[in-house]
């Protein structure tokens, strides 16, 4: 270790992340994945408010969610006043 | 001056704890720390003492914040954010920042604030150091593995209060309630609230309006734990709501030495209901459920709220 002692960062320090930490990509958890129905969705955002992980995105018509960190909690399936979206077996799809 | 938000879509957009940590499932304390940091907007610094929002959060080098966070040790998130805050009061005194005064936020759990950490809560409150304490509540140790805190009910399973032939109710004392600790020993408190995750509205607001209060604001947040509590992942909201629909959890506001009371339950549901869903009471008798009942109708009555539950069906 030849790193002069002035050089040594104060603590240990990492770079914050903007929109998403791609440092801890949790998608590959879920079991089940959210199916939004879109002719009943109303964009209430219920759901949006009431995701741990961020992971439904705003649209204007319709809410959509983002697979690349939803961990699969369902509960968007239960919050939804409608009954817009479901939980599918991950095994089902292809990607 | 953060502003009132006065409907969920007119929340803002803009996540400042982004997707991307090691939280379960369905976890509650993940999903109130999202919605405070929401709230408090991109002006913001977050100090995360040991807990689940430090452990699960931090994992491998990174970190799921657009803010910048600094993890203290348990027993000390009060005091490094009084350092802070002193530390930005003199720079902006003496002219050597230009930065705006940011909004220092402590996000302790339970442990980090009822217990291991009261010391130092308490005597940033008592120097009157203009800081948000939040105190997100999952009742339990939960990140080593759900031993008892004193927040955790009576009555509930956790590693160190297990239930068995001796001890049939598991945990035999009443929990702490940190709230009122909070809101009588301290002049210099400026707000107090409690909030639940189950009413995103209602909490953003208050972590708004404890960031405008100019001085020491303590907020409670009620975070249910999936894994600690032993229930469905998709559940965290709806057991919250019934936390507070059943009286285990009030949801009040102490502002300029008023009390006041932010949702009124229309009707109170037996405690029998909250307890269903969850693993941890799921060895309790009728008679310790009962005495459940006669615990929050005691906090319910502190709070104004007469309760006249249904019985237990």
């Amino acid at each position: 270790m030849s790193v002069p002692v002035k050089e040594v960062p104060f603590a240990g320090t990492v770079p914050s992340p903007k929109t998403e930490n791609e440092g801890m990509i949790t998608g590959n958890w879920r079991t089940r994945r959210p199916v939004l129905d879109a002719d009943k969705c109303t964009n209430c955002l219920i759901c949006w408010i009431s995701c741990p992980d961020s992971s439904v995105n705003q649209n204007a018509d319709v809410v959509s969610f983002n697979l690349k960190y939803c961990k699969g909690c369902g509960i968007c399936n239960e919050v939804c006043p409608v009954g817009a979206i479901s939980l599918a077996p991950e095994l089902d799809f292809e990607d | 001056m953060l502003e009132e938000i006065k409907s969920i879509k007119k929340a803002p957009v803009e996540e400042y704890y982004v997707p991307g940590h090691r939280t379960c499932a369905g976890c509650g304390p993940a999903l109130q720390y999202r919605l405070v940091a929401k709230a408090a907007g991109p002006n913001t610094i977050f100090l995360g003492p040991t807990g689940c929002m430090y452990v699960a959060n931090t994992s491998y080098g990174c970190g799921p914040w657009a803010v910048p966070w600094i993890h203290a040790q348990i027993t000390n998130g009060g005091a490094v954010a009084s350092g802070i805050e002193a530390a930005y009061k003199a720079m902006i005194r003496k002219h050597k920042t230009d930065a705006e005064f940011p909004n220092i936020i402590v996000m302790a759990g339970d442990g980090g604030s009822a217990d291991i950490g009261i010391q130092a809560l308490s005597a940033a409150f008592y120097r009157g150091h203009n800081i948000l304490f939040v105190a997100y509540d999952n009742e339990s140790y939960a990140n080593t593995g759900i031993q008892t805190s004193p927040t955790t009910p009576y009555g509930a399973w956790t590693t160190f209060s297990p239930a068995g032939p001796v001890i049939p109710e598991g945990k035999k004392l009443m929990p702490k309630d940190l709230p009122k600790i909070m809101a009588h020993g301290h002049p210099e408190l400026k707000y107090l609230a409690t909030a639940s995750l189950s009413y995103p509205l209602d909490l953003m607001n208050k972590v708004r309006k404890g960031l405008n209060a100019n001085g020491p604001a303590f907020l409670y947040i009620h975070a249910p734990c999936p894994k600690g509590w032993s229930f469905p992942a998709d559940k965290t909201v709806e057991i919250g709501k019934l936390a507070v629909e059943t009286g285990m959890f009030q949801l009040y506001e102490l502002d300029g030495g008023e009390y006041k009371l932010t949702y009124k339950p229309r009707e109170l549901k037996p405690v029998s209901e909250y307890i269903k869903y969850q693993g941890r009471f799921s060895h309790l008798q009728p008679e310790h459920i009962e005495k459940l009942q006669q615990f929050a109708n005691q906090r319910l009555k502190e709070v104004g709220i007469e309760a006249v539950a249904a019985p237990a069906e």
